[in-house]
């Protein structure tokens, strides 16, 4: 039921971990919906230079995740939003119908963890006002 | 290598069976209902056939009807049964665990007007003949409960749950689709009134069953057709397939003893060492009350469905009730009866061992399992939060 490139991308996934002190940091889904991804990011000058994940979940929620930290790495932050599940979908050169839904979850998670990057952001610049009010 | 670990999805079919199935497909080709010599013939095949399946359930050639499939015999007895009594009562009863051939066949009952309860299950999956008593009343026509559970192999009281239907009016059906492999079935023994089976469980072909009815009990036709199965199911005879899911029969029952050891020990073995060798690992099942193929575990953590395709990367062939692998969103509807926790019921996986499997299979299956298991969880943020990442096979 999965094309050759959705087997090879689970049977082989890419970037699989956690960055330690991670610059931006999501996770989406639920154990009881049976898929959770978590990501975390490596940002440089609103450059995505590593992004690592985790997922609990099917074939296709794996290879989605693989894929889409493949996809983000060494593009600005605003690129990334970008990404769709369409996009990801795309790259894999399709998915079962009944496993589009799977993409969505990495979608999100990179949105999720750019949201969580740019909270960072806010703070530290809030951190660094204070400091020089002080 | 190729190793096959799914018996209970279905079995290869027997060569002995292949050949005494053959000359039906080329030379002795006839309508078993044609008067001529062809049709003699392969009429004298058929009622051949059936007098040995009668003979092997303990029942009489003309209380067994061939179907299509299991399924057909589910849909059969549960409709047939339902419909022709409905002027005496609108309920029915399975339990929670039936196969997908009750299950929606009492879907389909209920949105034609008909009430139907479904027993629930202990965490072990067996039925409680006490929620029976309570379930049943004046207006409950027909009590279905199969013998064997086809995801983790437990075996029902069906005699008791018959003795109960009986008890206050009802008719009993039981789904042994699962069971004729591994237990000599006696209807008489058994208390009941319809049974339904498959060939291809017991190492027969696919594509036919048969279904046992009571001399005595009344149900609407499924198949309206010609004068076959004494006009209770129309469809020519395929006397081929009748013809060798009466050998294969033949041979599950005489080699059953045997059989059953053999399996039994693979099980064993492989349940054994998967408790010892891999953690945070739950089996699912009955340990006392079940038939020797079947093991079912849930691994946490981890989804069935990656599993599946991971084993199957290493060619061993075995079965998941993950809502991925099914293509509904919903886990196993046995697994969630018995009370296995949603989250964790999504990483089970069904070994149903075969008399062809070997120990060295057994062996083999459990490392690659191993593998699978601690690749996968290496991956999920589940589990990296449970152990703080600290794991080793």
């Amino acid at each position: 039921m999965y094309n050759q490139k959705v087997l090879d991308a689970f049977a082989n996934p890419q970037n699989v971990g956690v960055i330690e002190n991670a610059d931006g940091e999501g996770t989406v889904g639920n154990a009881t919906c049976g898929d959770i991804m978590k990501i975390t990011l490596k940002i440089e000058n609103d450059v995505i230079v590593d992004a690592k994940f985790q997922t609990f979940g099917c074939a296709a929620a794996i290879a989605t995740s693989s894929t889409a930290t493949q996809m983000i790495i060494g593009m600005t932050v605003d690129e990334a939003l970008q990404v769709t599940n369409a996009k990801v979908v795309e790259y894999l050169e399709g998915l079962p119908p009944q496993k589009i839904h799977c993409s969505v979850l990495a979608e999100e998670a990179i949105k999720k963890a750019i949201e969580d990057y740019r909270t960072k952001q806010q703070n530290k610049s809030v951190d660094k006002t204070s400091i020089e009010y002080v | 290598m190729r190793i096959y670990i799914d018996h209970a999805a279905t079995t290869p079919c027997d060569k002995r069976v292949v050949e005494a199935m053959l000359p039906y497909f080329t030379d002795e080709y006839g309508n078993a209902d044609s008067q001529h010599y062809f049709g003699r013939d392969t009429a004298k095949a058929v009622a051949d056939a059936r007098e040995t399946v009668a003979g092997l359930i303990g029942c009489k050639p003309n209380e067994l009807y061939f179907t299509s499939s299991g399924t057909e015999a589910d849909n059969w007895a549960l409709k047939g049964v339902a419909l022709h009594n409905r002027h005496k009562g609108n309920h029915i009863i399975i339990s929670a665990i039936e196969h997908h051939a009750i299950l929606t066949s009492a879907d389909w009952l209920e949105n034609n007007g008909f009430r139907v309860t479904r027993l629930p299950v202990d965490s072990t999956g067996r039925v409680s003949p006490k929620d029976l008593e309570n379930a049943i009343d004046d207006q409950t026509t027909l009590v279905s409960v199969m013998y064997v559970n086809n995801e983790v192999g437990t075996i029902e009281p069906v005699r008791e749950l018959a003795d109960i239907a009986h008890k206050h009016g009802a008719l009993f059906h039981s789904d042994c689709v699962q069971a004729m492999p591994y237990i000599k079935i006696d209807v008489k023994e058994l208390g009941v009134d319809l049974l339904s089976m498959s060939a291809h469980k017991f190492y027969g072909p696919k594509g036919v069953g048969a279904l046992y009815i009571r001399n005595g009990v009344k149900l609407d036709k499924l198949i309206c057709g010609g004068g076959q199965e004494r006009s209770q199911r129309g469809g020519t005879t395929n006397t081929p397939l009748v013809v060798g899911m009466a050998k294969a029969l033949e041979y599950a029952v005489t080699e059953m003893e045997e059989n059953n050891s053999r399996i039994a020990k693979l099980r064993d073995r492989f349940v054994d060492r998967v408790l010892a060798e891999i953690p945070y690992v739950r089996f699912n099942g009955n340990k006392e009350h079940r038939v020797p193929s079947v093991a079912n575990f849930s691994f946490e953590f981890v989804e069935g469905e990656g599993i599946l395709m991971l084993m199957d990367f290493n060619g061993i062939a075995v079965s998941s009730g993950s809502a991925c692998s099914s293509g509904s969103l919903d886990p196993s509807h046995v697994l969630l009866a018995m009370g296995v926790p949603i989250e964790v019921s999504h990483g089970s996986i069904r070994f149903s061992f075969g008399k062809d499997n070997t120990m060295e299979e057994v062996d083999y299956t459990v490392e690659k399992l191993k593998e699978t298991i601690a690749k996968l969880r290496e991956m999920s943020p589940l589990f990296n939060l449970k152990t703080g990442g600290t794991y080793n096979v």
